[in-house]
């Protein structure tokens, strides 16, 4: 699947597209397809996002995950300091990234 | 240390007013990410994978404790309560909002602070020695020569725009501990036969993809000509330094195909022409900055003796305090190293305890460490077990200076953007690894770092071992070095062969320590026997292949 990615404007948070909006949460994305830069060009003149971007990611189990380590820690968080992940209770949190 | 001036406050407050007006226009949607971007990061504003990450500068690494206390109180305030001290003597925080920038730069600016210049092709931060006006071998402080180049190079308008960043460098002393040789330009002020001070200038070293150490360029400049030679040594760059190929912009190409005669006549020619010009400041500049840094008053009475009856405090002292040119002195040095920590990371809590242990037992002085830890310049020597059990009770007594505990490292993959590889857990690891305090003892000094990319913000070209973090086909992969060293020896590391995975790193670098350990004289460090055993031993340790059993 085709997923998108960005900066949120104000917070820097990273942001994923949901079909209608951003979300903060990586399983809310939804695969963008051939619409990807259609949606990328709209929503960067909307200048709510930075630096959006598309990716290729999976959806298994109702979990969607990047295909590169680098936007799986941007979804979770630093591996180092779990406690400032989305998720500092999920223990399988670590492996999910790695 | 140096206080602003009317025209230094007005420079920071004026910018603060303006990049308050900029954010407010980016937030209305009144100018593109294009468009800001540039301006953000004139102010030290970058986007990182989580977040925005603001660098705030720390000239030549020297900071009083109202600023340091006002480090950790913007941690707690705009930031998730941590600060994160860099390979270049500066602050980063990792999760700002961008309306809040603005509030931050005010902040800092009501302690004589900023965060311009920290990013950009301009002249960063001035780096220098973190034991600078108190080290017993410094043949003068460089601070003063450090500042006026830091007044000289902000908002110079002929080099903010140069090919690529530009860092300098200014030590005073045959002991190199700023990586001096290592920078676009490296100052060392020198004396001459007639004992007259100058400097001696080294330019094109640096440390990315193409590790370059700086050659000796002018072997003494006057003092009263550091600005001019220095502007000269730039405008031959900014001239002809590559523009077309960012990964060929920086000064050590340019001086690397010309060749050091070439790059050197045509800045005499240029320091001749400048010479003319009369753009020096006037010496009375220098004049008023050097009382800022003169020495403190210390007790000419403080006891030179140390109770060594606590061993722990004992270790600690043997490891972590540095002589001072005062008797009765010591430089202290606060490792950010404990065992499984971050390196360079500090909670607000403990930034505002240090702040508190300068004011009390410093004259109010900090110093950052490019090796990502702090500096107590000048503590007596009978307050240093009060100092130590305030630091130990805070998880900042550990005793690991300089050993293979003192990691350097970068954020890696973990926060930057940049980063092909996270750097920050194989600190972790291998500090575990080497946890116990008698095997860091055997070891001694042997200085790792850690990079998660080639850009070697970790300065793993300069480590006694070496660890670059690559990206292969998606996982994470680490090469190995050896033999790097950042001193007045300084040279670059050499790769073993193939790369590990993160475990077998690891296990890489336990082996190298196995080798020097059976095979070391005495008195030698790690980067001593290595250079003299050479590669191959370490090689075939490292590369075994394990017996198979049955």
């Amino acid at each position: 699947m085709k997923i998108l990615t960005g900066n949120d404007l104000k917070s820097g948070a990273v942001v994923w597209w949901d079909g209608s909006g951003w979300s903060l949460h990586v399983e809310d994305a939804v695969d963008a397809g051939d619409q990807a830069d259609a949606i990328l060009a709209t929503e960067s003149a909307a200048r709510r996002v930075n630096a959006a971007y598309a990716i290729d990611g999976t959806r298994a189990d109702g979990t969607v995950r990047p295909a590169h380590i680098k936007d799986r820690i941007r979804a979770l968080g630093p591996t180092v300091r779990m406690d400032l992940t989305l998720k500092p209770a999920d223990p399988e949190a670590g492996s999910w990234v790695i | 240390m140096y206080k602003y001036d009317s025209y230094d406050q007005a420079m920071v407050d004026t910018r603060v007013a303006e990049f308050r007006d900029q954010t407010r226009r980016r937030i209305a949607g009144h100018l593109t990410e294009d468009q800001f971007k540039p301006l953000r990061l004139m102010n030290g504003l970058y986007l990182q994978l989580h977040a925005y990450m603001l660098r705030v500068a720390i000239p030549y690494g020297t900071l009083n404790s109202a600023q340091m206390r006002v480090l950790g109180d913007i941690a707690d305030k705009y930031d998730r309560g941590y600060g994160h001290f860099t390979t270049r003597q500066n602050i980063q925080y990792n999760w700002i909002k961008l309306d809040e920038a603005p509030d931050i730069l005010a902040d800092l600016a009501s302690v004589e602070m900023h965060a311009i210049q920290t990013s950009g092709n301009c002249i960063r931060n001035i780096s220098s020695d973190q034991y600078a006006g108190a080290a017993a071998d410094e043949i003068v402080d460089p601070r003063p020569y450090a500042e006026l180049l830091r007044q000289w190079s902000s908002f110079h308008p002929e080099f903010v725009t140069l090919p690529r960043k530009f860092k300098i460098a200014v030590i005073a002393s045959d002991t190199d501990r700023a990586a001096m040789r290592l920078h676009d330009i490296g100052i060392q002020i020198v004396r001459n036969m007639a004992g007259e001070l100058g400097c001696a200038f080294y330019v094109g070293g640096g440390m990315g993809r193409t590790p370059m150490i700086a050659p000796l360029i002018r072997d003494f400049v006057p003092l009263d000509q550091l600005i001019t030679y220095s502007e000269a040594c730039l405008r031959v760059y900014n001239r002809y330094g590559r523009r077309d190929n960012k990964y060929k912009a920086r000064i050590k190409i340019l001086v690397h195909e010309i060749g050091k005669e070439e790059y050197s006549r045509q800045v005499e020619a240029e320091f001749a022409h400048l010479l003319t010009q009369g753009i020096e400041p006037p010496i009375a500049e220098l004049e008023r900055i050097v009382p800022f840094f003169a020495d403190p008053a210390y007790d000419l009475t403080a006891p030179d003796a140390i109770d060594r009856s606590d061993p722990l405090f004992a270790l600690w002292y043997d490891r972590n305090c540095h002589a001072h040119k005062q008797p009765g002195y010591s430089i202290v040095t606060i490792s950010l190293k404990p065992v499984g920590g971050i390196p360079g990371d500090a909670p607000a809590d403990q930034i505002r305890l240090m702040a508190d242990l300068a004011r009390d037992f410093s004259f109010d002085e900090l110093r950052v460490t490019h090796a990502q830890n702090i500096v107590l310049p000048h503590v007596r020597k009978a307050d240093l077990y009060d100092v130590w059990q305030q630091l130990d009770a805070a998880g900042l007594g550990t005793a690991n200076l300089d050993g293979i505990g003192d990691i350097i490292a970068c954020p890696g993959l973990d926060y930057c953007s940049l980063a092909n590889a996270r750097s920050i857990p194989l600190a972790q690891k291998i500090s575990e690894r080497f946890a116990a305090p008698e095997k860091q003892a055997a070891i001694g000094e042997l200085k790792l770092k850690i990079s998660g990319c080639i850009n070697a913000c970790g300065h793993h070209h300069a480590g006694h071992i070496g660890i670059l973090g690559v990206d292969k086909k998606g996982v994470e992969n680490y090469q190995l070095s050896l033999g790097g060293c950042e001193g007045a020896d300084t040279s670059l590391g050499k790769i073993t062969g193939p790369g590990f995975d993160e475990d077998g790193i690891v296990d890489a670098v336990e082996k190298s320590t196995e080798v020097y350990l059976s095979q070391r004289k005495d008195g030698e460090r790690f980067l001593d026997t290595y250079r003299r055993i050479g590669m191959e031993p370490f090689k075939e340790a490292i590369y075994a292949k394990e017996p198979v059993n049955g």
